[in-house]
This record gives structure tokens, sequence and C-alpha cells, in this order.
């Protein structure tokens, strides 16, 4: 059962991206398949193609955790952080960074449950706006994201009208 | 430009309310430099300034009318942006549709935990 209508990107102010997204299971499973490296490789991987060969995750306050993905072309991506809060089983916060050239982020995650179902609420914090707009300037994944709220009330003034449309026009 | 750079320059462009309000008047057809500066008490120097940042992110063009030279939208870059952004949004949606599958494969495997527990004490 295909679930994207629960999945919501938001820029609630000029430092976060928060992504909210509800699960069909009791936030302990949740949790676990959040945080357990058994389960993790499962399911972050990304677009068609990539597989997760690394997954070390020390869950504890001050454990580093480091992610490495590889696509079936050779190209690996590697992802490195270190816990900050663990609160099992509804809050972690971690750093995250993909690298010096990179600003790290600080991630929050909180797992809220009400009948049977999960919200996971994950929050990505930039250090500055600065460092927040060199990732948005770099077209990186995360930053394109911030811009999302805007093109969509840009898309949503231009009524009826919408890019599709005027594609045909011109 | 590479597509990193369009797409950079459709951000920046759509980061100035003004430029926004621009843009949705253009929607409902072409206008010139003066029309387009009436509703926002703006010199027409002004105006010309975000017309030209439009311009060079490709978002708008001019008409063929030497005289008025009326200011268009431009599709593309629009279809462009959403497409990198509904790749940013199926990337999320395709991890958490693997998690919907993980999840109900736990809850699968502790049910048939909780069975075999249940079972034990039972004999």
């Amino acid at each position: 059962m295909a679930n994207t209508e629960n999945l919501k990107v938001t820029t609630p102010t000029d430092r976060e991206i928060v992504v909210t997204r509800v699960f069909n299971a009791p936030r302990k499973l949740v949790f676990d398949a959040w945080t357990n490296p058994k389960y993790l490789p499962h399911w972050m991987l990304g677009p068609d193609g990539w597989t997760m060969p690394v997954c070390e995750i020390d869950l504890r306050p001050g454990g580093a955790w480091h992610f490495v993905w590889r696509h079936a072309s050779g190209k690996e991506m590697e992802m490195r952080g270190s816990y900050r809060e663990v609160q099992p089983p509804e809050r972690v916060v971690s750093s995250e960074s993909w690298g010096p050239d990179w600003p790290e982020t600080l991630n929050t995650v909180v797992f809220s449950e009400d009948a049977g179902k999960t919200t996971a609420t994950i929050t990505l914090l930039y250090a500055s706006k600065e460092a927040r707009d060199a990732a948005l300037n770099t077209g990186m994944k995360q930053g394109m994201a911030m811009s999302y709220d805007r093109l969509e009330a840009f898309l949503l003034s231009l009524g009826a009208r919408g890019p599709e449309k005027a594609t045909r026009e011109s | 430009m590479t597509s990193s750079d369009r797409l950079d320059a459709t951000f920046a462009a759509l980061a100035d309310p003004t430029r926004r309000a621009i843009l949705a008047r253009l929607a409902s057809g072409e206008a010139s430099v003066m029309e387009l500066a009436e509703p926002f008490e703006m010199t027409q120097p002004a105006i010309s300034k975000h017309l030209k940042v439009l311009e060079r992110a490709g978002l708008i063009s001019r008409g063929r009318d030497a005289q008025r030279r009326p200011r268009r939208l431009e599709a593309k870059p629009f279809a462009e942006a959403t497409e990198w952004l509904e790749k940013y949004r199926r990337l999320w949606a395709g991890n958490f549709q693997r998690l919907d599958a993980l999840l109900d494969q736990m809850k699968t495997d502790e049910l048939k935990v909780k069975a075999k527990s249940r079972g034990r004490t039972k004999s």
C-alpha cells in the first residue's frame, strides 16, 4: 500500500528542513528500523541502483555512525556523524556530515505514537543560514528541498495555469 | 549553464516577492514594463532590475513587438525545477515505502515470536 500522501517536506525557519511521515506500526518498531544496522540498509537507500554496504551504528550519546552507499556503477557516497541524544523509542539527535567540504547538520528524529501508528518528524538544522545557503547553492539534495515551499507557493499563485499547460503553449 | 546552475538561478529568482508577483502577473498573459510596474509602486528602473534577474534565469523572455517589448513567461525552467523537487520527494518516498514493507515484516515476525512463547508457556 503506497503511503506517499503522508510525506510532508517543510521549511519552518531559515536554518531548518522538516520532513514528516506516518507509519502504520508502533514506534518501538519504527525506532528499531531506524537505528538498528540490521534493518537500516534495507530501506535507507535513496534512488534505485544503490546499496548500503557499510552501516555502522554506535547508538549512545557520543557514539559514532558511518554509512556508505554504493551504486551498481561503482560510485560511492559516504556520510558520518555522532549521536548527541538517544532516547529509545522516541528521540535521536545526531550530527551528520558528507565530508569536510560540506556543512555539518544536526538531525533530530522524533517518533510519536497514536493508535498504533507512528509519526516520524525529522528536523535537519544547519549551523547558520550561510551554511544552509551553501548547501542550497551546491544543489545538494537537502538544500533543494528548502526551496520547495517557495516554489510550491509560487506555482499555487499561478492557479489553473500550471507549468504543464504553459509548456504546451510556448 | 549546467542544469544545476540553472536551478540555482531559478530558485534565486523566485526568492523575491516582487519577482514572484511579476511572474504571477505574466502567467495571465504578456505585459509591457510599464504595465508590470503599475501595481508595485516602483520606478521603471527598479522593475527593470527585477526583470533582468528573471530574464537571466530564463524565466521570462521578450516578445516581438519592438515598441512595447512585452515580457512573457517561459515554462521550461519551472518544469526543470519541479522535476528536481519531484525527484527529491521520490527519494524520501522510495525510502519510506521500503520502510513500510520492512515494518510489516517486523510486525509479522513479532507476532510469530509471541505466538511461539505463548505456545511454550502453555505446554
